[in-house]
């Protein structure tokens, strides 16, 4: 059960309850929708990049998922304002290393460490990266101008 | 009543779970510290100690290829495995040349929509599927609808999940060349009425296949009262081995059908010229088959016999209703399928916690279940969940498992506090 509290953390809890940034975001943003289709979980990730187009202005998503996709989700748009997209993209493999290697390194990732609880779990990796995975996607899109219709 | 309902009465016999247990020895292990209970029944079975042994007999004494040998070994391997059809043909009420062996329920559907339904369904024409369809009843349909031109309708179902059969009659007409309904529903339980559902699609000369995937465990089935036209399972939810089932089909829809995968086994003669077709079932088999698979599926069909499938279904029965009555108790908790007539499964969500999460921590509990779509997303959609919990009960379940489940489900509320 120890290793259940590490990963159902309360601050994962709730994050999940209550998740941040949790809207649509109106043009121009980009955007990606992400599926985990083992769960059923659906997310849409919205970035909005400053006016050098190399640091994030605003960061958000929305969707339905298992309580550790929506808190990563969460602190992910917590965790990612105002970092340039190198930042963003190293912070993300930082997570990913982080649930699926013993011997990663935990340092500069902020809150984003209790996600280390995940490692025992490794069926629920994927929840955990969806977000990270959606928003690799949004950056690589091209920005959109049309209000994008959100997948729930 | 359909000749397909759980036969409860029919047999006078109980069965002692705690007894049948000890017949499985995967069932013995400690999982996160706790004693198994395995609640995924639905996904697959586990397997008697008879079914083992079958399989490690076959391999230690007759291994062979069937059909083809004069030496002893493929005589024994040939004589077991024809008598694993001629058991599965009994289980069915069939005879053995209905019996086509395949890979499971997905791939006897397979065979009948690229056999009969490249055959039967034109440009314009129509097959009809049910709202609760697994996947591998609804798939393999698309496919051939895609290819011919024609369109795949679907019986609706109620909130309970029973199927709407006014809406089958408004569908029923002389478009539709082939109804495919589930006979036991995997998410929902429902246990449809199979029977009234043939006789009115034979009424307007449509030919039914049944997916039996669900069904063959739990309830007694009978392909000649039913007068099905196809009837597709899978050995590994009938306490059998994975990588084999069977397709039932009518002789004469088999004789008429083209075959749908060539090589070894499947053919009488052949030379560049063409090839003459084997008879029945065989034409249907190409290739070396699951052989052991085969035998170890006969072993399982002998344990239910000898077990008695009226007192497993009587038996599952009762763990349901004590299931469902339990589970309902909990707070923020919504059964998803309540049709009056079900096999053992309970599909359920919470308000308030994803099902993902609550697989997790029962998980860690020892307690087995499923969560997800149940390779079912219609379902999912008809109900607006993204998945659900699924319990699914066995011959060898006890209340006590249902028990570790309800604390499991507690242990979860506990854990999101809600
Ligand atoms: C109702 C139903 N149909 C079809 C299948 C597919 O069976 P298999 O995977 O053995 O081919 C399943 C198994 O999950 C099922 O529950």
């Amino acid at each position: 059960m120890s290793e259940l509290r590490d990963l159902y953390q309360e601050m994962v809890l709730e994050h999940a309850r209550s998740p941040r940034n949790h809207r649509e975001m109106p043009p121009p943003c980009h955007h990606a929708a992400g599926h985990n289709p083992l769960c059923g979980d659906k997310l849409d990730v919205y970035v909005k990049l400053d006016a050098s187009g190399q640091r994030i202005e605003d960061v958000s998503f929305r969707g339905q998922g298992c309580a550790i996709s929506q808190a990563s989700a969460s602190l992910m748009t917590e965790t990612l304002k105002g970092k340039s997209l190198p930042e963003a993209l190293k912070l993300g493999d930082a997570v990913h290393q982080l649930m699926t290697q013993d011997d990663a390194e935990a340092d500069g990732l902020g809150k984003l460490v209790i996600f280390q609880g995940v490692r025992a779990f490794p069926m629920r990796v994927k929840c955990a990266t969806l977000a990270w995975h959606t928003l690799r996607a949004a950056l690589g899109n091209e920005p959109s101008t049309e209000p994008i219709v959100s997948t729930e | 009543m359909s000749t397909c309902t759980t036969q409860t009465a029919a047999s006078g016999r109980r069965l002692d779970p705690l007894l049948l247990r000890a017949e499985f020895p995967i069932l013995e292990q400690m999982v996160h510290g706790h004693p198994l209970v395995y609640l995924d029944n639905a996904a697959t079975t586990q397997k008697p100690r008879t079914v083992l042994e079958a399989l490690e007999r076959y391999y230690e004494r007759d291994n062979a290829n069937v059909h083809r040998g004069v030496h002893l070994l493929s005589q024994r391997a040939t004589d077991a495995f024809e008598a694993a059809r001629r058991k599965v043909a009994r289980f069915v009420n069939a005879s053995p040349q209905e019996i086509v062996f395949t890979r499971g329920t997905t791939e006897a559907v397979n065979l009948v929509a690229q056999s009969f339904g490249l055959q039967h369904v034109q440009r314009g024409d129509a097959v009809l599927v049910s709202h609760m369809e697994h996947h591998s009843n609804i798939v393999p349909w698309q496919l051939l609808c895609e290819r011919v031109g024609a369109k795949l309708l679907v019986i609706p179902i109620d909130d309970r999940g029973v199927l709407e059969l006014d809406a089958l009659d408004r569908l029923l007409s002389p478009r539709v060349k082939l109804l495919g309904l589930v006979h036991a529903s995997n998410a929902l339980g429902t246990l449809n009425p199979v029977a009234e559902v043939i006789r009115r699609a034979h009424a307007h000369g449509i030919p039914v296949l049944l997916d039996g995937a669900q069904a063959l465990p739990h309830a007694k089935v009978d392909v000649k009262a039913l007068d099905v036209d196809f009837y597709a399972c899978s050995a590994h939810k009938v306490y059998g081995p994975t990588g084999i089932g069977a397709l039932y089909a009518k002789k004469q829809h088999l004789q008429a059908m083209p075959p749908w995968q060539g090589g070894g086994d499947m053919i009488l003669s052949v030379s560049f010229a063409g090839s003459k077709w084997n008879e029945v079932p065989f034409k249907f088999e190409a290739g070396t088959p699951d052989i052991a698979g085969a035998i170890g599926f006969g072993a399982a069909l002998d344990w239910v016999d000898s077990v008695g499938l009226g007192a497993i279904a009587a038996h599952e029965a009762e763990l349901l209703a004590y299931a469902t009555e339990r589970v309902r108790e909990l707070p923020h908790v919504r059964l998803i399928g309540t049709a009056p007539e079900k096999v053992g499964v309970l599909s359920f969500v919470f308000d308030d916690v994803h099902p993902h999460d609550v697989g997790t921590i029962l998980d860690q509990q020892g307690v087995a279940v499923r969560t997800g779509h149940h390779c079912a997303q219609p379902v999912m959609e008809r109900y607006g969940v993204p998945a659900t919990v699924r319990a699914s009960f066995a011959a060898y379940n006890t209340r006590a498992d249902v028990d570790a489940l309800v604390d499991g489900l507690r242990a979860v509320r506990e854990m999101f506090r809600v």
